[in-house]
């Protein structure tokens, strides 16, 4: 799977890591990595350390997460950016939404 | 013809064998297996028979006088044409290149005789489901081919719709060259282009994510907003405030428009620029130096009006500079390894290109020689802007679109605006808006335009906020200028900026009163007649007031002016844009 999903021991933090594409093709499953999740889940971490390429559909896709997980108020951290990808996060000015590290 | 898609009904086989007992044989057999049979004493009267009714499977033998099986085996297939007719050999024939010699004309088995009737039954089940495999392939592949031939024309009248509501603007304007692939909305890149009524344009170059219909469907109000609100006067920043706010409520989370809006001003040659998430701009100076016109803001549709900011970088510029904006298309553009364009290969192009050739060629011809496609397949959108003189551009908003409605004549009003709205809001298209009402002042909503924003102008920055034109005097001082304009806008409290118009109607035309009141400390205007000495950055504003208006009268230590400005139906009639002595 080009999505893998893992809780941290206290079960509030999901952690959604992507391989490969992270473009439309990853919409479905992206979306159950974090729409199944119960509700202690109160902060996310999307882990990019193994994605290669990121689309605008991609950065849609966070910003669904980010609706989901409380709009202004939520918890999300992007980690682990290759430099292309940090680049189109940044042309986007995605900092302002979320912790970008 | 075997139109119908039951597969219950009797299957109408076709024989031909010229030995009267194995045909009697066979026929005996097909019929107890429950088919329709028609049979045939050689090939000829075999092509005859299938192209009077057809038939879903043939068999032939492969011997036959007047014309043998490997012959009307061609001829049938001919006949059959996209439909599969299975097609089985009767032989006795064992060589084996005989055999393949009947597969070679067309054949798609073989029986061999003595007939068994396991063998005969179990083939004719196993080519009928071939057959009916390929004929639900086949209509699906037609469906498949109508609907999109459906789907091609509905886009091409959509963007016929689509282009009447966001028609070329000002795009032809000699300074602006642009490559966009004639469908590029159903791709979600948009590229608007309108005059503002004081002179200059406004510019937008957008990215919708995703493609065809959705990106399409918000493209629409998009142009509404821009073409609407640019023709009346409203800033860049305005325009774009507007659009961010309709994208928020229409488009879905996570649908966005990636966005820059440029706005360009020849009179004081300076381009005013907001990214939201396009690559970077490119500003080459006419000395050749490049500068980078960053995306400082996440793209339009994504935060509510609170925390949107719209608010646009300076630039200085001179005749001669080029602006480019692109979008993501350009420089994703892929050559045949996948390897992308990029940003690194797109300032190599810029910089071979030299003084020779334009910088738009420059690109156009990069991407070209890297992706080995012609631009137009690309799905690119490309824009260069250059600076010129405003001369050159005459003319350009005469093509603003024209109200017929007759309008009031004779009218006085007063518009004061206070405290923080000085900082939020422009009063000017409302009051273009009522000068606009008399119909012999349409044609000069440029030059309206342009005495209410420099007064406006004066009165904001001078007046209420105190600055010094004097910083403007190095191109240092201008930046800060605009900080610190920002900056003290952010603090204005018991301050108020008020006009009063008046018009009348005079023989053969009318005059506009225009007083403009601030509660400033007033600035020194000096010598009225000495200003706009043309050397410096500053100083235009007043000098343009002088030429358009019969008077200009500063008063009060410069915290009252008043203009008067007479027009005649002469000229209105004419078009002229001159002076009015």
């Amino acid at each position: 799977m080009p999505i893998q999903t893992h809780r941290s021991e206290d079960g509030q933090t999901l952690t959604i890591k992507i391989e490969g594409r992270f473009d439309f093709s990853t919409h479905q499953a992206f979306r159950d990595a974090y729409e199944h999740g119960d509700e202690n889940v109160t902060a996310f971490v999307v882990d990019l350390s193994d994605t290669t390429y990121l689309d605008s559909s991609a950065l849609g896709m966070l910003l669904l997460l980010r609706d989901y997980a409380g709009g202004d108020s939520a918890k999300i951290r992007i980690e682990n950016c290759n430099s292309d990808v940090r680049r189109i996060l940044s042309i986007s000015n995605f900092e302002q939404l979320f912790a970008i590290r | 013809m075997d139109d119908s898609l039951s597969d219950n009904r009797p299957l109408r086989i076709l024989i031909a064998d010229d030995s009267d007992s194995d045909r009697l044989i066979l026929k005996t057999l097909l019929r107890r297996l429950g088919h329709d049979v028609e049979d045939a004493r050689n090939g000829e009267d075999a092509v005859g028979i299938f192209r009077e009714s057809g038939a879903d499977i043939v068999l032939l033998d492969a011997l036959m006088p007047v014309m043998d099986g490997m012959e009307a085996a061609r001829h049938i297939k001919e006949l059959a044409g996209e439909r599969l007719v299975p097609l089985i050999f009767l032989t006795s024939l064992s060589d084996a290149d005989a055999l393949a010699r009947c597969l070679e004309a067309g054949g798609d088995d073989f029986l061999t005789k003595p007939y068994n009737r396991i063998i005969i039954e179990a083939k004719i089940n196993a080519f009928n489901r071939m057959r009916l495999m390929h004929r639900t392939l086949s209509h699906h592949r037609d469906l498949i081919r109508d609907r999109n031939r459906q789907l091609l024309e509905e886009q091409e009248i959509a963007k016929r719709v689509f282009d009447n509501v966001a028609h070329t603007g000002c795009l032809n304007a000699t300074n602006i060259r642009y490559h966009a692939s004639p469908m590029s909305i159903f791709n979600g890149d948009v590229l608007f282009a309108c005059p503002r009524p004081a002179g200059g344009m406004q510019i937008l170059v957008g990215d919708f994510t995703g493609h065809g219909l959705p990106a399409a469907i918000g493209a629409l109000p998009v142009a509404e907003i821009f073409y609407g609100m640019t023709s009346k006067g409203f800033s860049g920043s305005d325009v774009l405030r507007e659009i961010n706010q309709k994208l928020c409520r229409i488009l879905p989370v996570g649908m966005f428009c990636c966005a820059a809006m440029i706005q360009a001003d020849f009179h004081l040659n300076q381009l005013q620029i907001w990214n939201g998430g396009l690559p970077d701009g490119v500003l080459l100076k006419r000395d050749g130096k490049l500068e980078t016109i960053a995306s400082r803001h996440l793209p339009l549709g994504v935060l509510g009006a609170a925390r949107f900011d719209a608010r646009m970088e300076v630039f200085r510029t001179e005749p001669g500079d080029t602006l480019l904006m692109m979008t993501d298309g350009v420089l994703e553009a892929e050559n045949h390894h996948g390897e992308m364009y990029g940003e690194e290969r797109l300032k190599r192009s810029l910089a071979g290109a030299g003084n020779a050739g334009s910088p738009f060629d420059a690109v156009m011809t990069g991407i070209h020689a890297f992706t080995g496609k012609q631009p137009e397949q690309d799905d690119v959108t490309l824009l260069s802007l250059e600076m010129v003189e405003e001369a050159e551009l005459e003319g350009v908003s005469e093509r603003l679109p024209q109200s017929a409605l007759e309008g009031p004549a004779e009218w006085h009003c007063v518009y004061e605006i206070k405290d923080r709205s000085l900082g939020q809001f422009s009063p000017l298209p409302l009051l273009l808006h009522i000068c606009m009402e008399v119909p012999g002042l349409r044609r000069k909503s440029g030059e309206i335009y342009t005495l209410l924003s420099e007064l406006y102008t004066n009165a904001l920055e001078h007046g209420v906020l105190g600055l010094s034109s004097d910083w403007k005097a190095t191109p240092d001082g201008f930046g800060r200028y605009y900080a610190e304009r920002e900056r003290r806008l952010r603090f204005i409290s018991d301050h108020f900026i008020r006009f009063t118009l008046t018009h009348t109607m005079t023989e053969g035309g009318g005059q506009l009163t225009i007083v403009c009141e601030d509660s400033g400390s007033g600035f020194d205007y000096g010598d009225v007649s000495a200003v706009g000495n043309e050397n410096g950055y500053s100083g235009r504003g007043l000098m343009l007031l002088q030429k358009l208006g019969r008077s200009l009268n500063f008063r009060e230590y410069g915290t009252r002016a008043e203009i008067i400005y007479d027009w005649h139906f002469s000229e209105v009639a004419a078009r002229e844009g001159g002076t009015n002595t």
